[in-house]
């Protein structure tokens, strides 16, 4: 029985690449809306946004998982909240430190990584029955996923907003930029029109397996 | 048939452990954001210093160095050595020679989201804005974040009229944004469509920035002289 349940458990690379596909946080779960649509306006913002979260994920996710026996159930929130604010602190001072324009256009977005419900998510579902190692490899996965879908978004909002991709021209002066995809509206249309993709592609092998079946 | 049993009840949690998880976790995390806060310290702070004097240089066109003045017992300016510790402060621009190019003053206004916080140079000799760079803004991407990077509005600021009237303690002629296209007036801006109340703002900043200063600068005009040395 032992054996079986071994066999069947997750290896670590599982645990890193489901977030990348299987349960991406952004066309899957659909969780942290509020940092995709806010920051996702040009390829550069939603690159740092997407680091940054991972970085908080995967070092959170390590000290909830190292901390996970002292912490009794009442307080559990409230320690895993105070955990990943400090995290988020920490990458708030390490952006001012590399770059002040970043940090002017990532604005208020960078502290409210805080409150990304998939970051309290990971920590409740997954860093708080799991160890260490892979509990940040949980997050690394679910971060790398994060940042995936963002530059997905952050690269087509951009190249047809402003006409550029991280920053550099991409047309000529008679480009007329599609303004509405870098205002907060275009975040949505972007978003449906990624999930429509995402979704066609992830649900291909079961629409071509139906038929086969039905034979 | 049997009763259905109650699940044995669990063991309670002693206040002891709480306070220990919850004491433990706060101390060990503050600790963590303190160390973080100690090395970015001097690189953030670097950072601002060097993104300040890039805005300072590029709102004084053709000065080559730039020397802080503070605004001292409510009569003088005096080169300031350290922090402003706050004291009010201006930014005098000199060129290659040492000469006065101008003085970039800071101004804060409510735009249309949040604060905008911006600088502009100013020419005692000529009584005219010469330049304005947005230092913080948090305005609508897209539209009111135009006033950061619109060559045509930025452009008003190159030559803008802000001679003091007769009385000196007020503009002649109020700075105010007008639409697009209507610039009629040198002390008028030509704003941005879409931008309109981001551009008014931006107006408003420097009325209110310059009415306070202009004054100040004028009546202590010698202290920017030789690069502050009287």
């Amino acid at each position: 029985m032992n054996e079986a349940a071994e066999r069947d458990a997750p290896s670590p690379t599982d645990e890193f690449v489901k977030g990348l596909w299987r349960e991406n946080p952004v066309f899957v779960t659909v969780l942290g809306m509020c940092p995709t649509l806010a920051v996702s306006n040009t390829a550069r913002n939603a690159l740092a946004m997407g680091l940054a979260t991972t970085f908080v994920l995967a070092l959170s996710g390590a000290a909830i998982s190292a901390v996970r026996r002292f912490v009794p159930p009442q307080v559990r929130i409230a320690t895993y909240i105070v955990i990943i604010a400090s995290f988020v602190t920490a990458v708030e001072y390490a952006i001012q430190a590399l770059s002040l324009d970043l940090h002017k256009a990532l604005g208020a977005f960078i502290a409210l990584i805080v409150v990304n419900c998939q970051i309290l998510g990971r920590a409740e579902a997954f860093a708080s029955k799991n160890g260490v190692v892979v509990s940040m490899l949980d997050g690394l996965g679910t971060g790398a996923g994060f940042t995936l879908a963002l530059a997905c978004l952050g690269t087509v909002r951009e190249i047809l907003g402003s006409g550029t991709l991280f920053g550099v021209e991409l047309f000529g002066a008679g480009f007329q930029p599609w303004v509405l995809l870098v205002l907060p509206s275009g975040g949505f249309f972007t978003l449906a029109a990624w999930l429509i993709l995402f979704n066609y592609f992830k649900t291909r092998p079961a629409r071509r397996a139906e038929p086969e079946a039905a034979r | 048939m049997t009763a259905p049993v109650a699940p044995p009840p669990a063991s309670p949690t002693s206040a002891w452990s709480m306070y220990r998880a919850l004491v433990g976790t706060g101390a060990v995390c503050g600790l963590l954001i303190v160390t973080a806060y100690q090395i970015t310290l001097p690189r953030i702070e670097r950072n601002k210093a060097e993104a300040l004097e890039r805005a300072i240089l590029q709102v004084l066109p053709g000065a080559a160095t730039s020397r802080t003045f503070a605004w001292v017992d409510g009569q003088r300016f005096e080169p300031l050595a350290g922090p402003a510790r706050g004291l009010p402060v201006v930014h005098a621009g000199f060129d290659a020679a040492g000469a006065l190019v101008g003085v970039a003053i800071e101004g804060v206004g409510m735009g249309y989201q949040d604060s905008i916080r911006l600088l502009f140079g100013y020419a005692p000799a000529t009584e005219k804005v010469i330049g304005l760079q947005v230092l913080e803004s948090k305005e609508t991407p897209g539209l009111g974040d135009k006033i950061l990077v619109d060559p045509n509005f930025l452009a008003n600021f190159a030559q803008l009229d802000v001679a003091m009237a007769p009385s000196g303690d007020a503009l002649a002629n109020p700075v105010r944004a007008v639409k697009h296209g209507e610039k009629r007036e040198e002390w008028e801006v030509d704003g941005i469509t879409g931008a309109t109340i981001s551009s008014r703002a931006g107006a408003d900043i420097v009325t209110k920035s310059a009415t306070v200063w202009l004054p100040r600068i004028r009546a202590d005009l010698a202290a920017f002289s030789a690069g502050g040395d009287r």
